[in-house]
């Protein structure tokens, strides 16, 4: 849906991205992971051009975005940002219909869109939605900040690392919200991080860009367990390679069924990292796993995660 | 009661009535004048009445200061916009030498061109007046954060759609802080225009001057000091409105507005 085609970004003579060719899919989430300075959020902000293409084309569904009225492609897709920005003279709601309100949406319907948002970000519509945001907290904001990107039902979400300011129990938190919201709702995501666990917990596929090139691209575990090169080896894994490769797979995958084990069930969704640090800190090898719902699947065991 | 308690209590009210007492009935104040300056034959300046000169004088003002704000709003908001950036420096030395040239030295130079009427009187009090107006409009427009920026634009507003939405409402705290500064000078400053022939407050002060009559000094003086009281609370209460709003800034004004340009000027 959203393709790069030998995209290229020069500031000067500094090339921010450097030919840069990749495919989004349709309902995917996408990470652009890097250090800084690989141009991951160059390339977000070419594609609603907050910044211009100096070479090559990026198209939306087929049609070459700088053909485009660049309001338009704007309010088509959702932009979320790490300081959240959310208009400090405006409650949460107004800020939330800001782009219905821009497309000219009939207020009723603004209003249930609000409150529908609200809901999904699981904020309480009557108590938040007329609130300022300086009455909000951190974690607070950045759920409207992603409620207002999403509110006029863009089909991509863009996202320049949105939970870089948090602290970590918070993030931790939205992170699972953002993985259930992209469960229910299929937007395609694009998703600017350089925290590596946050790509490998949260990317459908990443692409991991260095100087503005991108090195490779594919799934979390595909970029674990072949690597490209020493570089992507080396950015990925870290001195805790196993521990990653455990992040990226879920404990569904390891379910033994028609078995049961006392204590506190995992959901299926889980990782398998978070299935180790509850095995090693409650001093047992079995961990009865269930659904999202509740239903109990069956059990994960400490040889199943090393048996792969 | 408590509504009218609160009325009571508050100074705005009484300094009006106050000042529109004292300038209807200076003339039943003869007495007190002529105990305090009993060597004066006239103690009460009565060529004109006071009424009519304060009328003149918030004239004067409104149409000076009001044209002040139409040009230094404008010029403000085209320094700030893309197409403009480039005639900041410019700006910012013509407006300084805008209040830089003394108002007298302005009326004295208009008035041989224009002749003595209101014109050169509203040329001066106008240039005197741009500058914190300009300045503060500026500020605050500057003020506005970059990231709100950013993500005004990340929505899709438009250029106007941001101005409209997000800056000139941030703005505005700093823009009527100047303004309020503008007003206020030029009501102490307008008195200086009856040099040049133009009815204002200020004439009962240079006739007295002129002709050793102090207590027409001190009537002229009384009526712009209390006019000048009487707008700043004004403007005092204007200012708690926006805050108060229901598009209130309270949660920014501190670190986007206020902070960098609103009390500069004050």
């Amino acid at each position: 849906m959203i393709t790069f085609d030998g995209v290229t970004k020069l500031y000067g003579e500094t090339k921010a991205v450097d030919a840069l060719s990749l495919a989004v899919q349709p309902g995917e989430m996408l990470m652009l992971v890097g250090a800084s300075g690989s141009g991951k959020s160059t390339a977000l902000k070419l594609m609603n051009r907050l910044e211009d293409c100096s070479l090559g084309t990026i198209r939306l569904d087929g049609d070459d975005i700088s053909r485009m009225p660049v309001d338009a492609l704007r309010r088509r897709m959702g932009y979320a940002i790490q300081s959240v920005g959310l208009f400090p003279h405006w409650t949460v709601a107004r800020n939330i219909g800001t782009v219905p309100r821009l497309l000219g949406w009939p207020r009723a319907k603004i209003a249930e869109r609000v409150r529908e948002l609200l809901l999904l970000v699981q904020l309480d519509p009557d108590v938040i939605g007329t609130r300022f945001p300086h009455q909000l907290s951190g974690g607070q904001q950045q759920r409207v900040g992603v409620a207002r990107a999403l509110a006029a039902d863009p089909d991509v979400l863009l996202m320049d690392e949105p939970f870089g300011a948090l602290d970590p129990i918070t993030r931790g938190v939205l992170q699972r919200e953002l993985l259930r919201i992209h469960r229910r709702t299929g937007k395609t995501i694009i998703f600017v991080t350089h925290d590596v666990n946050e790509a490998l917990m949260l990317g459908t596929r990443i692409a991991l860009l260095d100087h503005g090139r991108l090195v490779q691209i594919g799934t979390p575990l595909k970029l674990l367990a072949s690597p490209a090169n020493a570089f992507v080896r080396a950015f990925l894994g870290g001195d805790d390679y196993g521990l990653k490769l455990l992040t990226v797979e879920s404990v569904s995958s390891r379910v033994r069924a028609g078995e049961t084990a006392p204590g506190a069930p995992v959901v299926a969704s889980a990782s398998l990292r978070h299935a180790l640090s509850e095995m090693v800190s409650r001093g047992t090898d079995r961990l009865a796993v269930v659904d999202d719902d509740g239903v109990p699947l069956g059990v994960v065991g400490l040889a199943g995660l090393v048996r792969g | 009661m408590t509504h009218f308690a609160r009325w009571l209590r508050d100074p705005l009210p009484w300094l009006v009535v106050s000042l529109m007492a004292l300038a209807a009935g200076m003339t039943s104040l003869r007495p007190l004048f002529a105990f305090l300056f009993p060597d004066l034959q006239r103690p009460v300046y009565d060529q004109d009445s006071f009424l009519a000169l304060l009328a003149a004088h918030v004239w004067l003002v409104g149409v000076s200061s009001g044209l002040a704000v139409v040009i230094g709003v404008a010029a403000g908001l085209f320094v700030t916009r893309p197409a403009g950036r480039a005639f900041r420096g410019l700006f910012d030395s013509l407006f300084a030498a805008s209040q830089t040239i003394p108002p007298v030295a302005v009326l004295a130079l208009m008035v041989p061109l224009m002749g003595y009427d209101a014109r050169p009187a509203v040329i001066a009090l106008l240039l005197y007046g741009l500058l914190p107006v300009a300045q503060n409009t500026v500020a605050g427009l500057e003020a506005v954060p970059a990231d709100l920026m950013g993500a005004a634009r990340g929505t899709g507003m438009t250029g106007f759609q941001t101005l409209f939405h997000l800056e000139l409402p941030l703005a505005a705290g700093a823009i009527i802080a100047g303004v309020r500064t503008c007003v206020i000078i030029n009501t102490g400053t307008a008195a200086i225009a009856s040099t040049a022939g133009v009815k204002t407050l200020g004439l009962p002060i240079i006739v007295g001057l002129a002709g050793g009559n102090l207590a027409y000094v001190v009537q002229g003086a009384a009526l712009v000091g209390l006019l000048a009281v009487v707008l700043d609370l004004g403007f005092d209460r204007m200012e708690a409105l926006l805050q108060m709003g229901p598009r209130s800034l309270v949660g920014r004004r501190e670190d986007a507005v206020e902070g960098s340009a609103g009390r500069t000027l004050r």
